[in-house]
């Protein structure tokens, strides 16, 4: 039990696919022009993980080492290709906004990492958690990126957040009144500037925990 | 012999790719014919959802999707036309036309009546700067609801910096001018081909009264 919570702080904070691996920027770039942006994409990644972790993780056993590589793409793009289809079908309205980067799931290097250091040595329920774990982490990152874009570029925060969660969520969507928005942190360099100060401000909070908790712990070894 | 062994043979590599693709394959076909039908669904409610937008209100009573046409326009393209009705008459269509904007294509459906004159504009698609270029879809900003009524005659077709009626935005002038050109262009083919878009034969009686006078 002890484990998954370790898998768990991993994939939340420790270990951060964005925050800590920089793993899969190119999509953190691309779609946290909003708050629902980044949770949905993060969300269709997180489906993604799990599901290929624990395909991954099922045939273990079975895939040669020589073969790994073109196996584990093969099992990812059918599940991305999937995903992409079941979007298009059932949720329409976030399939038009998250479209063309859901076949960008494909190329997510955090996908085939976790399949490569985590999945293939593990087992199932693991491997099922770790993958739970990393996306969450993926989305969390995702959306805080996103929303911080999205208060500071269009003044609004989860802006058509009920096209992804339904209309019993419309009440995230706030407006500021009276504020433009710079629209610079819409573009690419808003992007890169945001992650920057929360991979900074990431790094000062991680190194406080750490002082304190080697503070703590020096009076009960002395 | 047991797996690890197994794993060595050189046939076992080929062979377990095969299976994997062949899985793969399976999966998918499965999958897209699971959302064949749900896919086509929502493409259409979208479509039909443009076409109510760019149509005024109880235009027309006819269902537009199951009365299209292709057209032969010029440089051997076909165009698909949509046509509204009232009863037997048909009252316009509704075609869409694309322009070159700053980021890309612009895809624009547009509704003009039987005498040329516009009914509405919209954009179906675009990746115009956000903030700047994006001003030409309509929940963004009223701009596009400009071209309403307009017709060939009765506007200068250009944004105003090019001597026109239309207003550019304040940055971005080359969308709003993709738009412009993409709807006159729009408007220049209805006119030449007015009868076949509109599905009507030479011998329709307002021409052959004209005919006779």
């Amino acid at each position: 039990m002890s484990d998954f919570k370790t898998l768990m702080k991993d994939g939340l904070w420790d270990n951060n696919v964005v925050f800590a691996q920089m793993l899969a920027l190119c999509p953190t770039m691309a779609v946290t022009t909003s708050g629902t942006n980044g949770l949905g994409m993060g969300l269709a990644t997180t489906a993604v993980l799990v599901v290929s972790n624990i395909l991954v993780s099922l045939i273990r056993k079975t895939v040669s080492d020589q073969v790994r590589i073109p196996v584990f793409v093969v099992i990812i793009a059918t599940l991305v290709t999937v995903v992409d289809m079941a979007l298009n079908a059932w949720l329409h309205e976030l399939y038009k906004v998250l479209g063309l980067f859901i076949a960008l799931i494909v190329v997510n290097c955090a996908i085939l990492g976790r399949a490569e250091a985590f999945a293939v040595k593990s087992s199932i329920p693991a491997s099922i958690v770790d993958g739970l774990a990393m996306g969450l982490g993926f989305t969390g990152a995702l959306t805080v990126i996103g929303l911080i874009r999205e208060f500071l570029g269009s003044g609004t925060l989860f802006a058509q957040a009920s096209n992804l969660l339904g209309p019993s969520f419309a009440f995230l969507e706030v407006q500021v009144p009276g504020y433009g928005g710079a629209l610079l942190m819409i573009l690419p360099p808003g992007a890169f500037a945001v992650l920057g100060f929360l991979l900074a401000g990431k790094r000062v909070l991680d190194a406080r925990l750490e002082a304190r908790s080697a503070a703590a712990a020096a009076p009960a070894s002395a | 012999m047991n797996l690890e062994q197994l794993k060595e043979n050189t046939l076992y590599q080929p062979l377990l790719l095969g299976v994997v693709a062949l899985l793969a394959s399976a999966s998918l076909a499965w999958a897209a014919s699971a959302t064949r039908d749900a896919i086509s669904a929502a493409e259409a409610k979208d479509l039909r959802d443009s076409l109510a937008q760019v149509l005024p209100d109880n235009f027309a009573d006819n269902d537009l999707l199951a009365d299209s046409a292709q057209v032969e326009v010029e440089g051997g393209k076909s165009l698909t036309v949509y046509r509204a009705r009232q009863g037997e008459s048909t009252k316009g269509a509704v075609f869409k036309v694309s322009g070159k904007g700053y980021g890309g294509e612009i895809a624009i459906l547009m509704a003009v009546d039987r005498d040329g004159k516009t009914l509405g504009v919209r954009v179906l698609k675009h990746t115009e700067t956000p903030g700047l270029g994006d001003k030409i879809e309509a929940s963004k900003a009223d701009w596009i609801k400009s071209f309403d009524g307009k017709s060939l005659e009765t506007a200068r077709w250009a944004v105003k910096k090019d001597g026109g009626d239309f207003d550019q935005f304040a940055g971005a002038t080359i969308t709003p001018r993709a738009v412009v050109n993409a709807v006159k262009g729009g408007l220049e083919t209805f006119a030449s081909h007015r009868l076949a878009i509109l599905g009507e034969a030479e011998t329709s009686p307002a021409l052959a009264k004209n005919k006779e006078q």
